[in-house]
């Protein structure tokens, strides 16, 4: 069983932007590995290279663990090195205005909560976030809120996700090897797989 | 009846609802290659588990290989350890491996269809967000990330919620020089990058109908880059015929049996879906993106469109690509310099796809300073080029003719973009820094517009260099 994910408390990552691509958040060089060890340093490593000013790139960000992000965050490739080197870099959880499927999941595997928030939501933390960025930002997945001081922002989540979250049930590997014998009795089922299969 | 295949396929494989809501779903065939696996074995190992259906799984590598030589050990020492994780794991763990020494070696989604592992009703995942691709054959195919190869490796399943089912339906004869690759790019560019976000795409209407394999292939392959995780196209004859005789597909009277049920998967005719849109066919031109997402694309004979006529909350996107890609406003797209043409991966890395670059390129030269090279998705693409002499017609015309793999698609391997070059690529990405340089361009386009680019040395339209 995994630990419970209820509450994320940590200063705020202010990066408000749209389409942000896995290749982005770790370029394609740094999957040559085969641990994930090591690879938070990586997060956004050509953003960052090209543009002094990226949030990862300067100090009062440092320690940052609650991200805010726009529009379809997290598109492109299925890599588990994204979320992986965002998490591993600090990050324990993302707000944005929307995320790719396989990115969204891949983080919901990994125990990050992945929350979305209204665009003018999203505009009103990230300021709270550059305003003082040692405030602390909450992101509470019992209330469905994202907050920072007077800053209250509602904030939304797949039913499913939530609930694998709170209740500490995020690796499912547990739970789906519990059910064996269903498995094999679906396999039994699938043509494919028995009277035809060569 | 009124059940549409992606319906069918998922009720087929359900195992049962966990407490979070989602369904477990059973995954027919699982395919991995050396990127996305070695920690997912690494989480077996930790765990003490073994592979529950080691036959339901299949191996090769792809996206790390030279393609220039590929003697072992490779020069590059970080994929060369993962190419010896991926063999131990699979000797391990008692799962086929189609390597560098295996004539079925490939791009993981051109391997699959082509050995007929690929079937039509089945479940398809693969640590790869383009596992789309196998939705052609009428499957539910979708791209997982690391920890979920571990799930499946060890459970044979997946924790999944079922999606919507939008049906978008093209009608209408391609015209000369419109390929496949057109059809999606711009399906992608009317929908947005997210528009499949939530959503299984079904792709009907008599355009996709009348297509190949190959092409249905190149279609559902870019499905993510419209934000659906997943694509699909009924099966029917075309199927069929593709399959029969395939090293995986059953023979004989099995075959019958199997085609039978291939076919009873397919929408009903009445099937319901949540969401309909509708295309014509006959006004796609050769589509082209000249921005850092797939959905800013043009035709090549449109222009750059204005800042003003996309809507407000899409500007910055759109500004910043511009600037990345230091292009205007009102700019054509005709005519713009490339350095390099990379003809390639798995959305255009399949022998149709060499036939008709080819077609393009014979008798002409490479124009002065473009780098060009051609990667075949499988050796066995390759080795059926160079029995139909298309190997020929490219070196002759100044093309590197490369060796089996990922190549210029990502940048994991020798093969990258340098500096601020251009690169007219067949390939389905155009982020930032997706070609290997961090600064580098992509122009995507369909794999005879990266012919005709070569030649002339910039972006142009095929259709005026059809004979
Ligand atoms: S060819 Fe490109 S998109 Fe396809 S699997 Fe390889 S890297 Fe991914």
């Amino acid at each position: 069983m995994s630990a419970e994910v209820i509450q994320v408390v940590g200063s705020g990552v202010p990066l408000l932007l749209d389409d942000i691509d896995t290749d982005r958040i770790i370029p394609a060089r740094f999957l040559r590995c085969v641990t994930f060890d090591g690879i938070g340093q990586y997060a956004f490593e050509d953003d960052r290279q090209q543009d002094p000013s990226h949030p990862f790139n300067q100090p009062e960000y440092k320690n940052g663990k609650v991200l805010i992000a726009g529009r379809n965050f997290g598109c492109g490739s299925s890599r588990e090195h994204a979320p992986q080197s965002l998490m591993r870099w600090g990050i324990a959880a993302i707000v944005a205005e929307s995320f790719a499927e396989i990115f969204f999941g891949n983080c919901t595997s990994l125990g990050v909560p992945a929350v979305a928030a209204k665009r003018a939501d999203l505009e009103k933390l990230n300021a709270a976030v550059k305003a003082d960025p040692t405030a602390e930002v909450v992101v509470d997945l019992k209330a469905m809120t994202a907050s920072i001081g007077d800053v209250k922002a509602t904030i939304e989540m797949p039913a499913s996700a939530r609930e694998s979250l709170t209740t500490g049930q995020w690796d499912f590997l547990a739970q789906l090897l519990s059910n064996v014998p269903a498995i094999e009795a679906t396999a039994d089922r699938l043509p494919y797989v028995k009277s035809f299969a060569g | 009846m009124n059940k549409n295949l992606f319906n069918k396929v998922w009720d087929n494989h359900t195992v049962g609802q966990l407490s979070s809501g989602q369904t477990q779903l059973f995954i027919g065939l699982h395919l991995i290659h050396e990127v996305t696996s070695p920690q997912a074995f690494a989480m077996l190992r930790e765990r003490n588990l073994k592979v529950l259906h080691p036959e339901r799984t299949f191996a090769t590598v792809d996206h790390i290989v030279p393609t220039l030589s590929q003697a072992r050990p490779f020069k590059d020492l970080l994929a060369e350890e993962m190419m010896s994780a991926i063999e131990k794991n699979c000797k391990d763990f008692g799962i086929t491996l189609m390597d560098l020494n295996d004539k079925r070696q490939g791009v993981v989604h051109i391997v699959g269809p082509e050995q007929g592992l690929t079937q039509p009703g089945m479940t398809i995942a693969c640590g790869d967000s383009h596992t789309s691709t196998h939705g052609a054959f009428g499957t539910i195919s979708f791209g997982i990330g690391t920890s979920q190869v571990a799930y499946v490796l060890a459970t044979q399943t997946l924790a999944m919620s079922r999606p919507k089912v939008r049906k978008v339906e093209v009608n209408g004869a391609l015209g000369r020089g419109v390929f496949a690759k057109d059809v999606t790019l711009h399906i992608i560019r009317k929908l947005g990058v997210q528009g499949g976000v939530g959503y299984a795409y079904e792709y009907a209407g008599d355009t996709f109908a009348r297509m190949t394999m190959e092409e249905r292939m190149t279609v559902c392959n870019m499905s993510i880059e419209g934000g659906a995780r997943c694509g699909y196209i009924n099966p029917d004859q075309t199927t069929v015929q593709y399959l029969e005789g395939r090293p995986f597909v059953p023979r004989g009277r099995d075959f019958a049996t199997a085609a039978e049920w291939w076919l009873s998967q397919a929408s009903d005719q009445n099937a319901h879906y949540d969401d309909v849109v509708k295309f014509d066919a006959t006004t796609i031109a050769p589509t082209v993106t000249w921005g850092i997402t797939p959905g800013q694309a043009i035709g090549i004979d449109e222009v750059i469109p204005t800042l003003d006529s996309y809507p407000s909350d899409e500007r910055t996107v759109v500004a910043e690509a511009l600037a990345y890609m230091d292009l205007k406003e009102q700019q054509p797209l005709e005519g713009l310099k490339i350095d390099v043409a990379f003809i390639g991966s798995c959305t255009n890395g399949r022998i149709s796809d060499l036939r008709e670059a080819a077609s393009i390129v014979n008798g002409h030269r490479v124009a002065p300073g473009v780098k060009a090279l051609v990667v075949p998705g499988s050796q066995l693409v390759r080795q059926q080029a160079e029995q139909e002499g298309l190997d020929e017609i490219f070196k002759a015309a100044g093309f590197e003719w490369r060796e089996a793999g990922c190549s210029m698609c990502l940048a994991m391997n020798p093969d990258k973009l340098q500096g601020r070059e251009i690169c007219a690529s067949s390939s389905n990405r155009n982020f930032k820094g997706r070609q290997g340089s961090p600064t580098g361009r992509t122009l995507l386009m369909s794999p005879a517009m990266v012919a005709a680019a070569a030649i002339k040395g910039h972006a142009t339209d095929v259709r005026n260099m059809l004979t």
